[in-house]
């Protein structure tokens, strides 16, 4: 890695300020570095350079105007690639979106402009999200800053890796069943999925609408909390958007963390935990007990359902989502003599493999006979899933577990089979389902120097808890363990 | 196998995906693989447990959600958002989207 200055937002704040740099300058040496690395890379699929400078002049402006500055000024920021952006291509790293260039931004990305962010571009991940290691995308894979024989994690794979090699201060990614967290543990860097409800999914690209949530990913638990607390809030344009106050989430991750009862549920320690994992996150544990907190033993004896329960409902909701890319409005159109024809002719080209094996199962279990057998089954499921989470909550302030089952993988180890590829969200979607919010913190490096990753789960809308536990873990040395 | 050709075809045709004839046999075993797993589920008792419709429901967000502001006035308001729309169509003729012919006669 580059011996290049690690910017944190503070940092850029203050060399703002003190006018050190100008954010058109920032802007240009986040370029610079991308152009150094992003070619290995290969986490940025687009660069918005017209859009990064228009909003670094103005960012400069209201400097040398002296005006107060919002929270987010002149920071260089990534964004998955399955965010609308207005005016900025945006694929979902899809043959079939390869040309779409969407006419509104996303709220939480509209959210960030007026905080004063840079958007440097858009990143890499899993075709439509659909994915655990970025090989899915139609652009080519990611490879993990850390090793770059191996997979940085996904679906939002571009994000966690340009963060984690300095090639963006924080980036947007999603998570549905993991897709944030996961691959910020195996790049090494904070990710944070939300409460269902806490950010606006206006814009967001749909894979499963009950599951999706948009997120950061930062170089710090501060960064993360300090993006959260601008796209966090109730939303007109996202009718599950939550009404819930947002409170201030830097002044609730400064509490102490004496005291709070962290639950640790044995059914996440199991059989198909890699050893040197479980050790790092036991270490982790360990840490957080002697800053204080009192570890609960518990169990949830649902979380072995959870990807059979995922993999029902997420692919449903999928096929029915999916169903718009048909070469009417937007996209691909592969021309056929008739409208069915063109529809056959324009999914069969424009879809990569993932996603087609994702909307066969879906419609399958929707279809006539196999609804209530597969698809209502896991809505019930569901339920006992989520009731595993509250009945946790009565006794803990938070759950700790492995984010995931092993650390970063190689390029094509798991491609061949897609159960084994799903299993490495086996930690993971058991929150997505519940609707909690999760982070995910380094803990530590296993001997092969690949980054580990330590998860948190809070109850609903309780993220100021989560990132409290994270930064003081992050703070008491948690990320070199 | 749970899955057999005549089903693959079937899904493919509910979900307008034209395959070809190795990717047939490709969905049909990955298929088979995933819904085999997927049987696990048949091993919880579901009786009188309700299916999860929604994720945040009101218990989980009390006070605030009395109120409701989610239900807005039903106001109408400009929406000139045609020539950006159709812009991004393959084939537009405003005010439409051009497709093959549907209706012969």
């Amino acid at each position: 890695m580059s011996a290049a200055p690690t910017w944190t937002i503070d940092g850029v704040r203050a060399a703002l300020q003190a006018k050190k740099v100008s954010a058109r300058e920032l802007a240009g040496e986040f370029y610079a570095r991308i152009e150094r690395r992003n070619p290995e890379l290969n986490a940025y699929l687009t660069l918005s350079p017209d859009r990064a400078y228009a909003q670094a002049d103005r960012v400069d402006a209201a400097i040398a105007r002296g005006d107060e500055l919002p929270p987010l000024a002149g920071v260089p920021i990534a964004i998955k690639d399955v965010i609308s952006t207005q005016g900025i291509r945006t694929t979902c790293a899809s043959k079939i979106l390869e040309t779409y260039v969407p006419p509104y931004d996303a709220t939480a990305v509209e959210r960030l402009d007026r905080a004063g962010a840079v958007f440097l571009g858009k990143t890499n991940c899993d075709e439509f999200a659909m994915g655990g290691s970025n090989e899915n995308s139609a652009y080519g894979p990611v490879r993990n800053p850390s090793d770059p024989d191996r997979v940085p994690g996904g679906s939002s794979g571009g994000s966690a890796a340009a963060v984690a090699a300095g090639l963006a201060v924080a980036a947007l990614g999603t998570d549905t069943g993991g897709s944030i967290r996961q691959p910020g543990s195996f790049c090494g860097v904070p990710g944070l999925m939300p409460t269902y409800g806490r950010v606006s999914r206006y814009g967001l690209i749909a894979f499963a609408s009950s599951l999706d949530k948009i997120g950061p990913l930062a170089g710090s638990v501060a960064d993360a909390t300090a993006v959260l607390s601008v796209i966090a809030g109730h939303d007109q344009n996202d009718s599950t958007s939550a009404p819930v106050p947002v409170p201030n989430y830097a002044v609730e991750t400064d509490k102490p963390v004496q005291g709070l009862r962290i639950g640790v549920p044995e059914d996440y320690f199991g059989a198909g935990l890699d050893p040197e994992v479980k050790q790092k996150v036991l270490s982790g544990i360990a840490l957080l007990e002697r800053l204080g907190c009192r570890w609960v033993p518990l169990r949830m004896p649902h979380t072995d359902y959870a990807i059979a329960t995922y993999y029902i409902l997420a692919t449903a909701e999928a096929s029915s989502n999916l169903a718009r890319y048909d070469g009417v409005r937007y996209g691909l159109r592969v021309p056929g003599a008739t409208l069915t024809e063109m529809y056959r002719q324009t999914r069969e080209r424009g879809f990569g493999p993932e996603v087609k094996c994702r909307i066969m199962l879906g419609t399958y279990a929707l279809s006539a006979g196999y609804y209530e057998a597969y698809y209502l089954r896991a809505q019930s499921v569901r339920t006992l899933i989520a009731r595993d989470f509250a009945d946790a909550f009565q006794k803990v302030d938070a759950i700790i577990t492995p984010t995931a089952p092993t650390p970063a993988f190689r390029l094509g180890e798991k491609t061949s089979d897609p159960l084994q590829m799903y299993l490495a969200d086996i930690y993971t979607v058991t929150g997505s389902l519940a609707g909690v919010p999760g982070i995910s913190v380094p803990c530590g490096k296993t001997k092969g120097g690949l980054p580990v990753g330590m998860q948190i789960f809070g109850s609903h809308f309780k993220e100021g808890c989560v990132l409290q536990l994270a930064q003081a873990f992050e703070q008491a040395g948690g990320s070199t363990i | 196998m749970k899955i057999s050709r005549e089903d693959v075809l079937r899904v493919a045709e509910l979900a307008h995906l034209g395959l070809s004839a190795e990717e047939i046999e490709t969905y049909r075993d990955k298929l088979d693989g995933i819904l085999s797993y997927i049987d696990k589920l048949k091993e919880l008792d579901i009786t009188n447990v309700e299916p999860m419709a929604q994720v945040i429901y009101a218990p989980a967000a009390p006070a605030a959600a009395a109120n409701h502001p989610e239900l807005r006035e039903d106001v109408v308001g400009p929406c000139d958002v045609s020539g950006p729309i159709l812009s991004a169509a393959p084939d537009a003729r405003k005010p439409f989207f051009r497709v093959p012919k549907v209706i012969d006669r």
